[in-house]
This record gives C-alpha cells, structure tokens and sequence, in this order.
C-alpha cells in the first residue's frame, strides 16, 4: 500500500512535468489545428536561454520573466518569418517544416552551448515535503501548472482578446469578417505556445538536466497526455499529463518484464487503447461533420 | 493534421488537371513526356552501376530502399488518406524477418523478401483495424507510438534468442549468382532495381484498378463512398496491409544490403524520414517516391559537406525551403508544370 501511494505520488509529480507540456501542446494546437513538432525544441531554447542568464548572473526572479518574454517574441517572430509565407499549403507540408524547425533549433543549441549535460537549478530550492516523499520543486511545478491552467481558462473565457483568438482558430472566415486580424491571433498563439513552453522548459530542467535532446521523450509524453486529455480542452491537457505520469510509473512497478526501458512503450500502448474505445480522447469533443 | 484537409487540396489539385486536359491530344502528349523520362531513368538506371563506385551503389541502392517504402507510405497515405508516422516500424518488421531468417534459420536471402511482405502485411492489415476508429492527429499518434514501441520490442529479453537484443545481428554479404560478372554491390543494386520496378508496376496497377479507385474515394469522402457501397472498414484495413508489406520488403532489402542491423536502426527518426520523403516527392503521385527517397539519402550528407557542426539547422533550412518552393513535392510541380504545358498546345 505504501509503495503504491508512492508510486502515485511520483507519478503525479512526473506527470506534473508532462502535463505542463501538454499544456503547451494544446494551446497552440487551439491556434492552428496541427500538432507543433519543434514544440519541444523550442521550449528547450528558451530555457538554454535562461540557463545563460543564471550563467551571466542575472538574479532568478528576474531570469523567469524576461525568459517568458523573449521566448514570446520568438514564437510570435516563427510564426511571421517561417510558417505564414507557407500560406495554406497542405497539412503534410507544414508537418516538414515543422520537422524542419525542430532539426534547426536542435542543431543551433548543440552549436550555441554543445551537447554537455547541464544541471539546471530549481527555482524552488532543495528541500523536500511530507517526509520526503515528494521534493519542493515537484509541488512548484504542480501548483505553477495550476497556476497556468487557471490563468488561461480566465483568459480564454473573460477577455477580448482570449474570446478573438478562440473565434480565430474556430472560424477564420467569419472571425475576420467581424473585425478580428485572424493572422495575428494565430502569431499570438505561437507566443503563448511558445511562452509556456519556456515556463515548462524551465520547470522540468531541474529534473532531467538541461541538454539539447532533453525535450525529446517529454515531446511524446506530453502529446500523449494532450490527446489523452482531447486536444480541445486545455483542462483535458493537463489531466491527460498527469494520468501519463502515473499511468507510466504504476506500469513501470507492477507489471513485470517491462522495466524502465518499457515505460514509453506501455504507456503510449494504453493511450492507443484508451483512443480505440474513445477516438477524440477524453475531454474532447466530437467534431460533426456536414457530407 | 486532419487528414481530410489533405484530401480536399489533392482531390482539388486533381480537378484542376480534369479541367486542364479536357482533349485527348494534350493527355496523350504528356503521357508521351512521362514515357520518355520514364524510359531515359531506367537506362541511366541500369548503366549507372558500371559507372559509379561502390560506395556510391551503396548510397543508390538504399536510395532506392528507401524509395520503396516511401511507396508503401504514399499508397497509405496519398491514394487511401490515412497518415502514418509509424513506417519506420514495418521497415523494422521486414528487416528483422529476413535477418532472423537467414540467421537463425539459414534461409536463402532471396526468400526473405515475399516472407518479410506477407509477415509484414498481417502485421499491418492487424493494426490497421484499431487504427480504422482513428483519424487525423489521433491517428498519427498512435502510428508513431507503433514506431516508438516497435524498436523497444527487439530489445525485450524473451526475444533476445532470435533478435539478439541490443546487439543486432550481422549478415553475409551475397555474392551474384550464375556466376553473373557483377561484385556483390553491382548485384544487390540490380536486385533491388528490379525489386523497386515490380514494387512500382504493381503499385500503379493497383491504383488504377477497381481497389485503387475505391482506395482513393474512400480518400476523398469516406461517407460517400461508403453509401456507393465500398467497405471503408476492409478497404482502410487492407491499405494498410499493402502499404506495410511494400515497407517490410524494403526493410528486408535493406538489411541485406547494410548486412546489420539493431534495435537502434529503427530509431523513430527513420519514420520521420520516410513521412519527408512522401511530402517532398509528391504525397499522391507514385513517381515521387524515387526522389523522395533520393531526398533522404543524399540531402544530409550535402548538409554535412556544407557545415559539420550545423549540420542539422542546414538539412532543416533545406526542407523548409523545399516546401515553400513545391508545397506539394515534386508532384505537385509537374502536375502544374504539365498542365500549363498542354493548355498552351491547346490555346495555338
């Protein structure tokens, strides 16, 4: 009984770490309806980003913000300078330049810092609660995840601006004919994308040490979690994370054979099976059709 | 990703074609250009051999490899609608069938290959049924969870008698038979050409056959097609089939001629080379595969001759460049390409 509230903790607080990512995942999936594979590379840019900045000296509460800052500008500067020109070129060719994103970005964080593993601080500090079973840093992800959760619901439900952007990426044609600039709500989703993904980078670092592949399988993870969760609901997003956490660590314990280098695999195997029985996951809404 | 976004651009671009060849004279005038290059890339084809080192026939024959299995992907995925980022893992099936089988069993390499495709066509037909409640995104993760999955599944230590685990399994190098005056790399590249032409006469047979047409409405408006009276369910499952068997043949090929293989040959990265290759060459046009192909195996090394340390950022300006100069593969050029051409004839 013990380890098994054990396992769950940790899988909680792992899924802390991809439920952030597929945070992300979602948002910009909102803004333009196609899964971003350099999603991840860019999350990992902007915490080498921040990584410099502690390096250079600058203070940790300054770090975090300008960090979010300059990976919005960066979103925001993608999705004008790369993806706009391609206009609406079919779905396959926007996945290749989203592949072509994520060798450049991948391969400029090797060349800028080098492939060395990099121990990344906490902003939370060492430390650990209820005697140790779970460190300070895991509940600041948890409660910052929260934090964001809650502050994109506000956003999307209360403001101008949040309710724009949603009628943007529902329907372009009759979002632009009431006055709202359809191209840059979805620049703006690339920034929040791109900004939470920094927040994430940040939050998970400390955990899997700063490296350019370190986003690689937390990708998967966090995709997982959002099409676990269904890619319309951002709450969905961040339950699916957490269930991909603990799901993989429960897997990980109690079924024999499987072991650590099977987790992946065995998670990923009970998503599928979890979308065979409910096709657009589950929070997701049914999408009707007119023939 | 929504698959049916693609569908609608390609069964549009296809209708602009109608309208653009409406007199027999301007088909058969390009049918006439497709003919002749057709016949001028088989000739250098078969001298190219003779001509070329053997590293170089090496690099052309996995070209080809790889050209087969974007075939297979572009039958599922341009003619049938249903994406896949998960071929890398048929691939894996059909080069571990033939390395096992001449390993273990010490099968001639010549039979692995229709073994590797009927294995490889269950194992595809077979997940092609859970795969028929999926589309879109949610279809292209759970194929790329298949390619994440399947390498895993080599490493597994019950396996490991056959697989040998992270080991991988060495194979012999065949020499020519009927003591043919060709050196080992000179026969694999015939072999495999002549895998490649039967792969693509096949391929385009049965596009245009009775299944292939079903294939491609089912591709355009699954519902409409169903109340026509196609069985989308069979039909999806059985694309899915094909397509895995033509990738597992090239993955069997493939392990004869790189004569080794592991678990971590199949990274999923090779899945995601296969998808590139699809949309550079022409999602939907089956020509397309050859230069897709010719895409993933020699662009990276260009991009490693122009920088070794940015290698990677230089492959990647490359693709994107590529798709904003043919959003739709080379395909999609020579469809407009031809089109105008014979609007021309017809306007003198």
């Amino acid at each position: 009984m013990e380890l098994l509230a054990q396992q769950l903790i940790t899988g909680i607080a792992t899924g802390g770490i991809y439920a952030c990512m597929a945070l992300a995942v979602v948002m910009i999936y909102q803004a333009i309806h196609h899964l971003n594979f350099a999603q991840g590379e860019m999350a990992m840019f902007s915490t080498f980003i921040a990584w410099q900045m502690l390096a250079w000296g600058v203070p940790y509460w300054l770090v975090i913000p300008l960090t979010v800052v300059i990976s919005f500008a960066g979103g925001v500067a993608i999705e004008r300078l790369v993806i706009r020109p391609l206009g609406d070129a079919p779905v396959l060719s926007h996945i290749v330049v989203f592949i072509g994103l994520f060798a450049i970005i991948n391969s400029l964080a090797g060349f800028i810092w080098d492939f060395t593993i990099k121990p990344f601080p906490s902003p939370f500090g060492e430390g650990s609660q209820f005697g140790g079973l779970i460190s300070n840093h895991q509940v600041g992800m948890i409660a910052v995840t929260m934090t964001v959760l809650v502050i994109l619901f506000l956003f999307f439900q209360y403001t101008r601006v949040g309710l724009a952007m949603r009628a943007a990426a529902e329907n372009p044609a009759s979002a632009r004919l009431v006055g709202i600039r359809v191209g840059w709500m979805i620049a703006l989703g690339w920034g929040m994308a791109a900004a939470i993904g920094a927040i994430a980078g940040i939050l998970i670092a400390p955990i899997v040490f700063l490296e350019p592949n370190m986003m690689l399988s937390i990708l998967l993870y966090g995709f997982a979690g959002a099409v676990l969760g269904g890619l319309t609901s951002p709450t969905g997003a961040v339950f699916g994370g957490f269930m991909v956490g603990i799901i993989e660590n429960l897997a990980g314990t109690y079924i024999p054979v499987i072991g650590g280098e099977l987790k992946l695999p065995i998670a990923l195997f009970l998503i599928v099976t979890v979308l065979v029985f409910k096709p657009t996951g589950l929070f997701g809404r049914t999408v009707v059709q007119r023939v | 990703m929504s698959v049916n976004t693609t569908t609608t651009g390609e069964s549009q671009a296809a209708e602009q074609q109608g309208i653009s060849l409406p007199a027999p004279a301007a088909a058969t005038g390009n049918a006439k250009i497709m003919r002749t290059a057709g016949i001028i890339l088989l000739a250098i084809g078969v001298a190219a051999p003779f001509l070329s080192g053997n590293f170089l026939i090496f690099q052309l024959t996995m070209m080809m490899i790889y050209a087969i299995a974007i075939l297979g992907l572009n039958i599922l995925t341009g003619i049938n609608g249903q994406f896949s980022l998960g071929h890398g893992a048929f691939y894996a099936v059909g080069a571990y069938t033939a390395a096992i089988m001449m390993d273990q069993f010490g099968v001639g390499y010549l039979w692995t290959l229709p073994m590797a495709g009927i294995i490889c066509f269950v194992v595809g037909f077979l997940f092609g049924l859970p795969a028929l409640r999926l589309e879109g995104v949610y279809l292209a993760l759970a194929t790329f969870a298949l390619a994440v999955v399947t390498p895993q599944l080599f490493k597994l230590t019950p396996f490991e008698h056959w697989t040998s685990g992270v080991m991988g399994i060495v194979i012999s190098k065949p020499e020519a038979p009927f003591g043919l005056p060709l050196n080992p790399d000179q026969w694999l590249y015939f072999l495999t050409f002549a895998v490649g032409l039967v792969a693509y006469v096949c391929a385009r047979n049965l596009v245009g056959s009775r299944t292939g047409r079903a294939l491609m409405a089912i591709r355009d408006n699954p519902i409409a097609a169903r109340s026509m009276g196609v069985n989308t369910a069979l039909f999806k499952s059985l694309a899915f089939g094909v397509s895995a068997l033509y990738t597992g043949v090239a993955g069997a090929l493939g392990a004869i001629v790189v004569q080794y293989i592991s678990p971590d040959s199949f990274h999923f990265a090779l899945s995601v080379a296969l998808v590139v290759g699809l949309v550079v060459g022409g999602v939907g046009w089956l020509p397309g595969a050859l230069f897709g192909g010719a895409f993933i195996m020699f662009v990276p090394n260009i991009a490693e001759e122009l920088s070794k340390g940015l290698s990677g950022a230089v492959y990647g300006v490359i693709m994107i460049l590529m798709m904003y100069a043919i959003p739709t593969g080379l395909g999609g050029l020579l469809k407009a390409a031809l089109g105008a051409l014979s609007k021309r004839s017809m306007t003198r």
